[in-house]
């Protein structure tokens, strides 16, 4: 077993824990960041190619961005987060010079604001070396340490190659696992199966938001190939050939999912402009693969498509920020990224296409700082006891086996991936997908198990059932329809829940609603 | 999912099975990957990105394995597309290869333009 100390722990190495390994070294930190794949090909901005929320530092500018994004955000935004969010994206994307290679537009402007996942990636990578930061790829962690105070003592995980575990402590621990993507074949989120939330609630956390997991991309059928620009140019046929009307993209996810509902579903890409064509490769490398693969001409032939779930990746809950510095609820540990709840940024709509990666550059380097600083004054206590406090998946608590993780990861998908599920929520069918989870979660903490490297897949298991039962209680809970959350049976937004909701619990899950700002407003005018 | 790696043309440099993301590969000793767990792969295609020798194929469906005829992708042209098209290693200084990644707003601005189109819409990139 490898034993290694650090001031800073960062466990997950895209966007978000890219950031903050590089911020908390920066910092004077010694930093070891532990990644399940591949720190530069992993994560879900690896495979695209993020868009920041890019806007000059003029006041009037930029109160004006804020004010366009507060509306669709439906009240659980917070416009101070925007704007520091909005800051730091600014001053940060142009010190990856030298390591990215930015583009410049016909009139010489530099482009930072859309940068290529794996050129991004690859850059962060080499960003966190530079800055001192030691980096264990293939090093999934499994659960995490906790100090008799309740503080977080470091983590304990696997080498993937070999099945043996590591431990690592540290003065302070971020999470950046990502999103809950419950392995829906969206591109590049096989790893991100809500470990960090179910390390991070085994701890004691609260996870706010989690019924914004309704977003979802189109990708050519059979395929994880979720690049949707040029699809803003799409149109829709049904096996017979009729035309399905379908509003033109982006925003037409929920009409794509109920012509699925009712067949295959075809598209046809022959209204995208001869230029756009021709420069397509240059613009998203990865969009043309699978047609030259499968011999289809996407502009002149018509394709099947899909849509692939994204869970809670382009939705905006997650572990809830409890400070100014991404702390949450656990002394010690720090949450970034798509791990944290993106309602304080994006509100109650998905946060795609602008404000998740500036949230995942933001949210990262001030955990990552604040976490050095946490190290700095508490110190790393690597010789005080730490008891390792993972259950589901690890420890049966009752007799060991006789279930197949992949079996218990299919059961769990079943709640939360089918559209009607998702898109078409109401209570019934929400209260039936609850009751099912419950059993399953019974089963999995019971007795799922499993030897050497397998244990992550078991691990992996137990987080999807874990985020499915949080993601299906938050959508029972929140009893109107409010932004990406869409409910068939209460349709109309209802004020009295104009506030952010929380799950939490393992062996029981509860729901509330945290007080909404005018309630507290007047609580306070009253006393 | 992975389906082929072209012994003729692997150099054994162990680059894909560093950067694979979910651990598809095991590494032989003299470095060349073993297609280990397949059932893994995401099809992201990263492998591919990083194989300077182009000898490994992704087959586009990520729900099932296809068998594959090596000789007809070797004639195909089609190994090395990402890295080409994304202008790596050799290909940087090529200006037909240039990083045009940014032009994705402007190309959603048009298509609110466009008839049908959703109208000046709030900028989108993905
Ligand atoms: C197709 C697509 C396009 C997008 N486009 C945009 C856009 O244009 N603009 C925008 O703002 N946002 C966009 N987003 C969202 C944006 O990509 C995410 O918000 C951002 O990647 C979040 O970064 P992250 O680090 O939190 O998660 P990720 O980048 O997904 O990284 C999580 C990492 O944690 C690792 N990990 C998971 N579990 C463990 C574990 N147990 N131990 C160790 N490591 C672990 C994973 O392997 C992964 O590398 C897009 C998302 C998708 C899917
Ligand atoms: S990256 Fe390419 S050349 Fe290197 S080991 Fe893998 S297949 Fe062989
Ligand atoms: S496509 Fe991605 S997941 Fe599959 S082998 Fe290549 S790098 Fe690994």
């Amino acid at each position: 077993m490898t034993s290694l100390t650090a001031d800073v722990l960062v466990i997950g190495g895209g966007l978000a824990g890219s950031w903050a390994a590089v911020a908390a070294a920066r910092a004077g930190a010694a930093v070891i960041l532990v990644e399940k794949g591949y720190c530069g090909t992993s994560g879900v901005t690896a495979t695209a190619g993020p868009g920041h929320w890019w806007v000059p530092p003029d006041p009037d500018l930029r109160r004006a961005a804020i004010d366009r994004k507060l509306t669709p955000a439906a009240g659980l935004a917070d416009p101070d987060w925007m704007a520091r969010i909005l800051d730091l994206t600014w001053t940060s994307l142009p010190t990856l010079e030298g390591h990215y290679r930015f583009s410049v537009d016909e009139a010489g402007r530099k482009q930072y604001r859309a940068l290529r996942g794996p050129e991004y990636l690859r850059a962060m990578r080499r960003l966190a070396l530079e800055a001192g930061a030691t980096i264990l790829d293939h090093h999934p962690a499994l659960e995490l340490l906790q100090h008799g105070d309740g503080s977080i003592a470091g983590a304990r995980g696997l080498v993937r190659a070999t099945g043996e575990d590591w431990t690592i402590r540290a003065g302070a621990t971020v999470l950046a696992t990502g999103g809950a993507g419950f392995r829906s074949h969206l591109l590049g989120a096989a790893n991100n199966t809500g470990d960090g939330h179910l390390m991070a609630a085994e701890a004691g956390a609260s996870i706010s938001g989690m019924e914004f997991s309704t977003a979802h991309c189109i990708a050519p059928a059979r395929t994880t190939m979720t690049r949707s620009m040029s699809y803003a140019f799409a149109r829709y046929f049904d096996t017979d050939g009729c035309e399905v009307p379908i509003p033109p993209g982006p925003d037409n996810n929920r009409e794509i999912a109920a012509a699925l509902l009712k067949g295959p579903l075809f598209c046809s890409l022959e209204r995208v402009p001869e230029d756009v064509r021709r420069l397509l490769p240059q613009i998203q490398p990865n969009f043309g693969l699978t047609f030259a693969r499968e011999g289809v001409d996407p502009f002149t032939e018509r394709f099947e498509v899909t849509l692939r779930g994204e869970g809670t990746i382009r939705g905006s809950g997650g572990l809830r920020i409890a400070d100014a510095d991404c702390g949450t609820d656990v002394p010690g540990l720090f949450a970034a990224g798509d791990t944290a709840t993106r309602e304080l940024v994006a509100g109650a709509v998905s946060g795609g296409g602008a404000i998740n990666s500036s949230w995942a550059l933001s949210s990262g380097q001030w955990a990552g700082r604040a976490a050095a600083e946490r190290a700095r004054r508490a110190g790393r206590r690597d010789a005080e006891l730490a008891r390792p406090i993972g259950q589901a998946g690890l420890r049966p608590l009752a007799r060991p086996g006789g279930l197949d993780p992949r079996e218990v990861e299919r059961a769990a998908q079943a709640e939360v991936l089918p559209f009607d599920k998702i898109y078409f929520r109401q209570a019934r069918t929400l209260a039936a997908s609850a009751d099912r989870l419950e059993t399953l979660w019974r089963d999995t903490a019971d007795h799922l198990v499993a030897m050497g490297s397998d244990r992550l897949r078991a691990r992996e298991a137990a987080a999807l059932v874990a985020t499915a039962r949080w993601v299906t209680h938050a959508a029972a809970g929140r009893t109107e329809s409010r932004g990406m959350h869409y409910r068939t049976d209460l349709t109309g937004r209802d004020d009295r829940f104009a506030a952010r909701q929380l799950v939490e619990g393992l062996d029981r899950v509860v729901t509330r609603y945290e007080r909404p700002a005018a309630a507290t407003a007047r609580l306070e005018i009253a006393s | 999912m992975i389906e082929l790696v072209v012994e003729s043309r692997c150099v054994g440099c162990s680059a894909c099975v560093e950067v694979c993301p979910t651990g598809v590969f095991d590494r032989a000793a003299d470095g060349r990957p073993v297609l280990a767990r397949v059932e893994d792969c995401q099809t992201c295609f990263m492998c591919e990105l990083y194989c300077l020798a182009d000898a490994l194929y992704v087959a586009p469906d990520c729900e099932n394995r296809v068998p594959v005829d090596e000789a007809a992708i070797l004639a195909s042209g089609l190994l090395g597309q990402y890295r080409r098209d994304s202008g790596w290693d050799e290909w940087e200084a090529d200006p037909s290869k240039s990083n045009e990644h940014w032009r994705m707003e402007g190309v959603f601005a048009r298509a609110a333009r466009a008839p049908g189109g959703v109208g000046p819409g709030p900028a989108r990139v993905e």
